[in-house]
């Protein structure tokens, strides 16, 4: 049991990571991973939300919205799957404004740096796109939290090592046109190879 | 002045492009680009959100106050894609399975955001409507370009017709296998992005 969740926690960290195997959050990805400390600011309120939000949404589909949810309030067939969408960005919005208020009471440290980063990941699709597969994939809660918790990683991984790779690239000589994002899309790919080793691992 | 207005229907379609000028709504380009199919459907439920919600947020920027701004948006654009999911599982099941969640994640595709915050808000309806168009146009001239490739020169068929007959099939194509992989789009973006810079220096300065 516990090989299955370890399993699952390795796959949705380096084999089906989800910057570079589902290019999820790539405008973030791209625009802040220009220096190392912002880079690893996001990474860490990525894992944050994640893990939070995944588990809330699979609990609202489990009980509320899912074909036969509501039979314990009498209704046995409704079927309210299609307004998920607005459900799960709502959650999201909510839990990062909710995080967002206990960190500038409790950790206020933590809170100015993470700054601006905190409130853009309400647009951040991994966050969306983690429900999502949530569903798509039909997760148990434990698994839900497992998957969480790996995806927003995985995330948070991609890209600080994308930032400690652009930060070196500033001493490289890169031809006029592709300079800044050209050259960005060029490293992703060749990041986005370099973890399809990966794929093969079970544990 | 019927020319300028037709202008924000064709300025973001090259010289302003949403993905390669600007950088917005890149998730969705790389990930759904591997078959023409899927990229064209992308493109058009694209283009139909960017351009109600755009039409949408300019009809009543009058009466939104701005603090509450984004959800007002957030909802419009949250309904547009249900109704553009729900008319892609009706009418393309098929494709909606392949597309998986990314139909979804329009609603965090950062172009349609992105639009109604710096021009719907500001701009009166018809001009909103043009320019979201425009920028859903735009983001579909990339997506259809970078899938006509991969689709070509990675499996030898264009919408599912086979145009170079390929090796395992007694034909004489060797397939690149690397435009079939996700690294691929990655490359080929990055390409484009060298193509039009060079091209036109002036877009996307940083």
């Amino acid at each position: 049991m516990l090989g299955h969740y370890l399993n699952l926690l390795v796959r949705s960290i380096f084999l089906e990571n989800m910057a570079l195997a589902f290019f999820l959050g790539m405008c973030t990805f791209l625009a802040v991973s220009k220096q190392l400390k912002a880079a690893i600011g996001l990474g860490i309120a990525v894992v944050f939300i994640q893990t939070l939000t995944v588990p809330i949404n699979n609990l609202i589909y489990q009980y509320l919205l899912r074909e036969g949810a509501l039979s314990w309030a009498g209704l046995p067939h409704t079927d309210l799957r299609f307004i998920g969408l607005i459900i799960y960005i709502g959650v999201i919005a909510t839990m990062v404004q909710i995080l967002e208020m206990i960190l500038d009471r409790f950790v206020p440290r933590l809170y100015h740096a993470l700054g601006i980063f905190l409130p853009l990941i309400t647009v951040n699709c991994v966050i969306l796109a983690g429900s999502l597969f949530m569903v798509e994939r039909s997760y148990t809660m434990t698994e839900s939290l497992v998957f969480g918790f790996g995806s927003g990683t995985g995330w948070a991984l991609a890209i600080v090592t994308l930032a400690g790779i652009r930060e070196k690239m500033k001493y490289s000589n890169v031809p006029e046109g592709l300079r800044g994002l050209g050259i960005t899309f060029i490293v992703a790919g060749l990041m986005a190879i370099a973890f399809m080793l990966f794929s093969g691992i079970q544990l | 002045m019927k020319s300028k207005v037709l202008q924000h229907l064709t300025k973001p379609i090259i010289t302003t492009n949403p993905v390669v000028g600007q950088v917005l709504g890149i998730c969705s380009a790389l990930a759904v680009t591997s078959k023409l199919e899927t990229a064209i459907v992308m493109a058009l439920a694209v283009t139909f959100v960017t351009a109600f919600a755009n039409l949408a947020v300019s009809l009543i920027r009058e009466q939104i106050p701005s603090n509450v701004r984004i959800i007002i948006e957030m909802t419009i654009i949250a309904s547009l894609v249900i109704i553009a999911d729900q008319l892609i599982k009706a009418f393309a099941f098929g494709v909606s399975k392949q597309l998986s969640v990314y139909v979804g994640l329009i609603i965090t595709n950062c172009i349609i955001l992105g639009r109604t915050e710096a021009f719907g808000l500001k701009n009166p309806p018809l001009a909103s409507w043009l320019d979201g168009m425009g920028n859903g146009l735009g983001y579909g001239l990339i997506l259809v370009l970078v899938a006509f490739v991969r689709e070509l020169l990675g499996a030898g068929k264009l919408l599912g017709l086979t145009i170079l007959s390929v090796n395992t099939e007694g034909g004489w194509y060797v397939p690149n296998g690397l435009l079939v992989l996700p690294a691929s789009a990655f490359f080929l973006i990055g390409l484009l992005i060298w193509a039009l810079r060079t091209w036109k220096p002036e877009t996307g300065k940083e």
